[in-house]
């Protein structure tokens, strides 16, 4: 048996052996690092002020996608009312902006916590269904919040606990935090929250609840079987993930002016598509997702392409991900490129194989 | 020992257990039965998936029936299913650890008691590997060292062999016959290799149709008439 010669080998392996390494020592932390320190360094360089708007609502979707992926790619719960909890963050955070004099991150905390309690709300029925039956329940409450913040409007600094008045100025932004006044400065904190954000998520799968979610999308009742309270865990990721859409509203808020027709209720649609076929399993596939779908939107609306056309990309996308690649795009080129490393350092030549 | 009295449960007129009472002793004991006579459901209605219409089930003293299944895997139910269930995308050790905190207080002993169920199935060396690397007969090793992990009261297998050769499988008898001593708890295996049976069980319970049909030392059971009869029919019997 080829399990017991494993066991045979290693009888002598001391606990020390088996332990995995410390989380600090994982490598993928080790990439996120360097690559946060390089963006945060080098990327408002060489950029015009419409590209970083770009990037910085890019990474502001990267937040959303991370949420919305989480839910997919680590529990197995499709949500569709991602965009519309974004919204309801960026309308908690302009009146509590127009309304109080509470310090920016306070704020963007605050947005995150009303949009975690709405989150819980619409994710209750994950308690009991899931599938399609989920997704559709979540649209609908993604369709609720969009009407009611269409009635309401955003706040522009009118009085009243809405906080909008008919003569008011258009949508002024949430005003942003003192570092982060200019275009480049507001990059860069937007980052810097983007950064920690993935790395609470990422402690978050890398200990007891990402394991715990992990055995949930397996199977809920082998997840039972090993004793994991499923009601709580699933109404964890929806509160992270809710959270995080609500960061990612009042991070919105403060890039320009906020209209509810910025939040479309397909939109939570798309992002699912750009995250399913950029890569549900990955936190990288979250942020390629949001450079897919705000990049790419931002090149069209340039070269005056229709916008639907986005669409029937990313439907391509994901069947080229049904077909060929169940992990997405990120996936794959993660086990493509080490493989395409290898060949390299080897010189290795695939004809000259063949011949031989 | 585990205690069944009166245990039914019903899927609207159909009874999958029909009134089931006997008793295991402390060991490792089998449940067989032909197929549809209600061994899987017999491990459903102790893992708590299923709430029985009447009866108890009684572990070391301890009334399940009514405990929510989670509670019950906490309290020390552990069980194996018929299909793979290990997560492929975590390591050997983490699979092991997901059930070990999921009831037991942290520390240093839970790395050890972690370490012991992998060593016990013989993964040492690909402990950090991920399961989705590992070939077929190590994944039911890792679902086997999840299961005896910690301080389990009552293990139950569904099926641990199905699939894999007769080499692994008598490697796997052996283990299954050392979860007791080792463990400490109380193993009930259901397989339809009643080679793998023999060899592990010292008490075994025969179902068909929902209905007990005979329990007791192993090596009598399988000459029962009535077992036989349940397997064979009796037209095959008579013949």
């Amino acid at each position: 048996m080829s399990v017991k010669t494993a066991g045979t080998r290693t009888a002598g392996a001391t606990l020390q052996a088996i332990v995995p390494p410390r989380l600090w020592r994982d490598r993928s932390l080790l990439i996120g690092a360097i690559v946060v320190v390089v963006v945060f360094v080098a990327g408002p360089l060489g950029m015009n002020s419409y590209w970083l708007q770009a990037s910085t609502v890019a990474i502001v979707y990267a937040l959303i996608a991370g949420g919305a992926g989480l839910l997919v790619g680590r529990v197995g719960l499709y949500s569709l009312c991602q965009i519309a909890l974004t919204a309801a963050g960026s309308w908690m955070a302009l009146r509590l902006g127009f309304g109080t004099s509470l310090p920016f991150p306070v704020i963007i905390l605050l947005s995150g916590a009303f949009s975690a309690v709405l989150g819980i709300i619409i994710g209750l029925p994950s308690l009991w269904v899931s599938g399609l039956a989920l997704a559709l329940l979540t649209l609908m409450g993604a369709s609720a919040i969009t009407l009611v913040l269409t009635v309401i409007h955003f706040p522009n600094g009118g009085d009243g606990i809405l906080g909008y008045s008919e003569t008011g100025q258009g949508a002024p932004a949430l005003a942003r935090p003192l570092i982060g006044e200019t275009t480049d400065g507001y990059f860069r904190y937007v980052l810097v929250v983007a950064a920690i954000v993935f790395l609470i998520v990422w402690l978050h799968l890398k200990s007891r609840p990402g394991r715990s979610w992990a055995a949930i999308r397996q199977s809920p009742a082998s997840a039972q079987a090993a004793g994991v309270n499923i009601t709580l865990y699933r109404v964890w990721a929806f509160l992270l993930a809710s959270f995080i859409a609500g960061v990612a509203g009042g991070l919105l808020a403060a890039t320009g002016g906020i209209y509810i027709t910025q939040f479309p209720v397909q939109d939570s649609i798309i992002l699912l598509a750009a995250v399913l076929m950029a890569g549900a399993y990955s936190l990288w596939g979250a942020v390629l997702a949001a450079l897919l779908m705000k990049f790419i939107g931002a090149a069209f609306s340039i070269w005056n392409v229709p916008p639907g056309l986005l669409l029937m990309l990313f439907g391509a996308g994901i069947l080229q991900s049904l077909l060929q690649s169940p992990t997405g795009i990120f996936g794959q080129l993660s086990t493509d490129l080490p493989k395409l490393w290898r060949r390299i350092r080897r010189g290795h030549r695939p004809a000259e194989e063949g011949r031989a | 020992m585990i205690e069944i009295r009166e245990l039914t449960v019903q899927f609207g007129a159909v009874r999958s257990l029909n009134e089931v009472t006997f008793e295991f002793p402390m060991g490792t004991c089998g449940l067989i039965g032909p197929n549809g006579a209600g061994k899987t459901t017999f491990f459903n209605a102790l893992s708590g998936f299923v709430k029985p219409k009447t009866g108890s089930v009684r572990v070391f003293g301890t009334e399940l029936v009514g405990m929510r299944a989670y509670r019950r895997a906490r309290w020390g139910v552990r069980r194996t299913f018929q299909t793979e269930q290990a997560i492929q995308e975590l390591s050997v050790f983490d699979n092991v650890r997901m059930v070990h905190e999921q009831s037991a207080s942290g520390g240093k002993g839970r790395i050890a008691a972690i370490g012991r169920a992998i060593e016990f199935v013989g993964l040492a060396s690909v402990a950090n590997k991920p399961v989705g690397t590992l070939s077929a007969g190590e994944r039911r090793l890792v679902e086997l060292a999840r299961a005896v992990v910690g301080s389990p009261k009552l293990v139950l297998l569904d099926e641990p062999a199905a699939g894999l050769p007769d080499e692994e499988t008598r490697e796997l008898s052996g283990l299954i016959r050392r979860i007791p001593e080792e463990h400490g708890a109380l193993t009930i295996l259901v397989d339809h290799d009643m080679d793998l049976v023999s060899s592990c069980c010292s008490t075994t319970a025969v179902l068909d149709f929902g209905r007990l049909v005979a329990v007791g030392p192993t090596s009598e059971v399988l000459r029962d008439q009535r077992v036989i009869r349940a397997y064979l029919g009796d037209e095959e019997v008579a013949s």
